[in-house]
């Protein structure tokens, strides 16, 4: 694939958005339905030309090198931008692209005769360029940039609404907590910076990305620093993907319109951290430190956030920290070095909870409220999104065959053959959020589609004002198609991994070869294990029993879920108050530890020394002004006898000095 | 007769004067005693131009006669400039202590302090 056209697939998203802003909105005004079709129309475009990307790569091996070209240079610092077009790049965009392009069309109906239609489309089109010039670039301050643009393209969307306060808070919330995590991937990129001199010395350059995989390859990367610089990036790296503890903002970044939540909170944003992470796996790999904290941290963040969901009874919050929950999960895949089942297992819960994410706006639509309690019973009333989001529920929680079994299944075979202590610990973990995972999502479904309908917008005292209302019935086709068109990825997608047996088309293990056959990782040690038939099954019975048990709760009501309640009463409490994490950041934290000793501190300093001094500086002019002001006598014989003796001092003294 | 002489009585002129422009209080005083100073100035300027400037010729080689011709002179034309200037000044000067004596009766510096306000 020519150069050119690579770039074509960032510079299609950028001319929408710069068409959007700068021609339609100013002429056509701001619900002008061309807007719509300019960003389809651009992601389209830019769908198509990553498939072609992806089949080139898959064509050449993994091996398309593009030049890199120089913007500028000061001093030993060189700023050379270009694209690293690698299988994972290849994956990525697809994912990007392909996920974007439905939910623009969904869009066309979610956010139909909103007064901020050409706001949507042109923020949509800015977050899907700058999620691509992430994925694209091969220089770490390029990656850099459009992270930070990913963060403001996704302030801005989840703020969308920005009239309501708690879309407004929520907004402010997700860029901070990321902005604060994103500080220690500054740090990683200003130690690689000071210590760029062996990079130097080898004739590379310490901020492309082809150039650390080569310095690695050559051992001149000491362990120290490639553990520094890859907790600093992991730091990043947990902001953007939710991670314990900066998981926080996620949940509440549900304000955003929910094809929104869907685009970026579910399948491309959030998973720019994973991605991140696996673009610079090699300097991980070096590094069991930074290895066992990235598995750590995913395992945790894994059960840690499913368990919140256990309990949510607001449908798009289920899905967020399942979000959370499975990108906890990619993560902990990466700690166990397993590169190819955490972008694959990427791959696959982008298509199936943009699905699920889909089809709760569509439930939305109906019933005009996303709190759970009052639905119930729309599977009569909307078959496709029933049958599309059963789809969806089932795949994310790993049911043979569906795409979620085979990446879920190929991580736990991973963890389970790491054989070290850490692998075993987050095999466990992993297995519990299996349980979970299956729990809550059916417990969701058997919510919001069984039973009997308990009354929607209507009955729900606080129902957002967005959905208008109750409508029962089908979504418009424009809102169905992207779910039908998502569901056969959900149910199909796994097969590329194919870890049974040769297919002729799909050899075994493709996907995992795949990804491996990037020249950077030919150190990778393991490769796609063996498929596991006995844990396979057994992972497989876990997520059944969790299914098993959210049906006797929710649908047959065996198992009343207020005598659950009400004997683990505590623990109720506590993961509906989310661990009181909110709590702890907002009112220890920020209120007593920041405003209280740190923000105190500096502002008795800015008090008592930084005034006072400008205090000292106007106190003297002042004063020496009504000094001076008592020499000013208006006597004219006065100041020429001032002049005359002034004269005859300095006359005296040139005499002095001369001698 | 030499330099010195000159130099001297031009000294105790312009401090004659300088002391009555300082320290007098009547306008018509002060004036006058610029006049002196400038008178001083006067002097030695045809002194130097006397004595300075036609050594300083002779010992240049390079003199010609056309410098010669412009430069003897300078320090006497000066002090035609400066008692020309010295003559409207003093006209000027007078006009203004008239007016102030109409407006209040006095011709006292000292009660002059309108660069006060």
């Amino acid at each position: 694939m020519p150069e050119a056209a690579a770039w074509l697939i960032l510079f299609l998203p950028l001319a929408s958005f710069l068409l959007i802003s700068i021609v339609i909105r100013p002429t056509l005004g701001s619900a002008s339905q061309l807007a719509g079709y300019v960003t389809i129309l651009a992601v389209g475009a830019s769908f198509v030309l990553s498939l072609v990307a992806l089949f080139s790569t898959v064509a050449s091996d993994g091996h398309i090198a593009y030049p890199l070209h120089d913007w500028f240079s000061a001093g030993e610092f060189n700023f050379a931008v270009g694209i690293l077009m690698d299988p994972l790049t290849a994956v990525m965009l697809v994912v990007v692209t392909g996920v974007s392009l439905m939910v623009q069309i969904y869009s066309i109906g979610y956010m139909h005769g909103d007064r901020g239609y050409t706001r949507y489309y042109a923020s949509m089109s800015l977050f899907t360029m700058a999620m691509l010039g992430l994925v694209l670039a091969n220089n770490l301050l390029q990656i850099f940039v459009f992270w930070e643009l990913v963060g403001l393209g996704s302030y801005l969307l989840i703020g969308f609404w920005f009239d309501r306060p708690s879309a407004a808070a929520a907004a402010k919330k997700a860029f901070i907590i990321t902005r604060f995590a994103d500080f220690g991937l500054l740090l990683a990129i200003l130690y690689l910076f000071f210590n760029g001199d062996t990079f130097r010395a080898a004739d590379l350059n310490p901020f492309v990305i082809t150039d650390i995989y080569h310095a690695i390859d050559l051992g001149i990367i000491s362990v120290g620093v490639a553990q520094w610089v890859a907790l600093g990036i992991f730091a990043g790296a947990m902001g953007k993907s939710a991670q314990f503890p900066l998981h926080t903002w996620l949940p509440d970044a549900m304000e955003g319109p929910t094809p929104v939540s869907a685009l970026i909170h579910a399948a491309t944003m959030v998973t720019a951290g994973v991605f991140l992470v696996a673009r610079f796996f090699p300097l991980f790999e070096i590094s069991p430190v930074a290895m066992n904290v990235v598995a750590l941290i995913g395992g945790i963040t894994a059960i840690f956030a499913a368990s919140m969901g256990l309990v949510s009874n607001d449908i798009k919050r289920v899905l967020a920290y399942s979000t959370v929950s499975q990108l906890g999960y990619m993560m902990l895949a990466l700690g166990v070095g397993a590169y190819g089942a955490a972008i694959f297992h990427l791959f696959t819960h982008a298509f199936f909870k943009a699905l699920l994410f889909l089809g709760s706006g569509n439930v939305n639509h109906a019933t005009g409220t996303f709190d759970m309690r009052y639905m119930g019973g729309l599977r009569k009333f909307m078959p496709w999104t029933y049958a599309t989001f059963l789809i969806g529920s089932l795949s994310l929680s790993g049911i043979f065959p569906l795409s979620g079994f085979w990446s879920k299944d190929e991580i736990l075979a991973h963890a389970f053959d790491s054989g070290d202590p850490v692998g075993g610990l987050v095999f466990l973990l992993a297995l519990i959020a299996v349980f979970m995972t299956a729990f809550y999502m059916f417990r969701a479904l058997f919510m919001t589609f069984n039973g009997d309908f308990k009354g929607g917008a209507e009955a729900d005292p606080d129902a957002p004002t967005h959905g208008g209302g109750l409508h029962l019935g089908e979504s418009p086709a424009v809102m169905l198609w992207p779910l039908l068109i998502l569901a056969v990825p959900a149910v199909l997608i796994g097969f590329v991994a194919n870890p049974l047996t040769d297919l002729g088309v799909v050899p075994i293990h493709w996907m995992s070869e795949f990804l491996h056959s990037n020249p950077a990782l030919h150190n990778l040690h393991s490769g796609a294990p063996e498929f596991n038939k006995s844990l396979a099954a057994f992972s497989s019975a876990v997520a059944l029993a969790g299914i098993l048990l959210a049906y006797m709760m929710y649908q047959v009501k065996v198992i009343s879920p207020e005598v659950v309640g009400r004997m683990f009463r505590p623990l109720y409490v506590l993961l509906s108050r989310k661990y009181y994490f909110d709590e702890l950041y907002e009112d220890i934290l920020v209120r007593r530890v920041f405003y209280g000793s740190v923000a105190y501190a500096f502002d008795w300093f800015d008090r008592s020394v930084v005034d006072a001094l400008a205090r000292l500086i106007g106190w003297f002019g002042a004063n020496a002004g009504s000094a001076l002001r008592q020499l000013q006598t208006g006597q004219l014989q006065t100041y020429g006898m001032a002049i005359s003796i002034g004269i005859l001092i300095i006359f005296g003294a040139f005499l002095f000095v001369r001698g | 007769m030499n330099l010195e002489n000159f130099l001297i009585v031009a000294a105790i002129i312009f401090a004659i004067g300088l002391y009555g422009a300082m320290a007098k209080r009547n306008a018509i005083t002060v004036l006058m005693s610029i006049e002196l100073m400038f008178n001083a100035v006067n002097i030695t300027a045809v002194a130097f131009s006397r004595y300075v400037v036609p050594q300083a010729l002779l010992g240049n080689p390079e003199t010609t006669a056309d410098t010669a011709a412009r430069f003897l002179l300078t320090g006497q034309i000066f002090s035609v400039f400066i008692i020309t200037v010295a003559a409207a000044e003093v006209a000027l000067g007078l006009a203004i202590v008239l007016a102030i004596f109409r407006q209040r009766s006095s011709i006292y510096v000292t009660d002059v302090a309108e660069l006060k306000k």
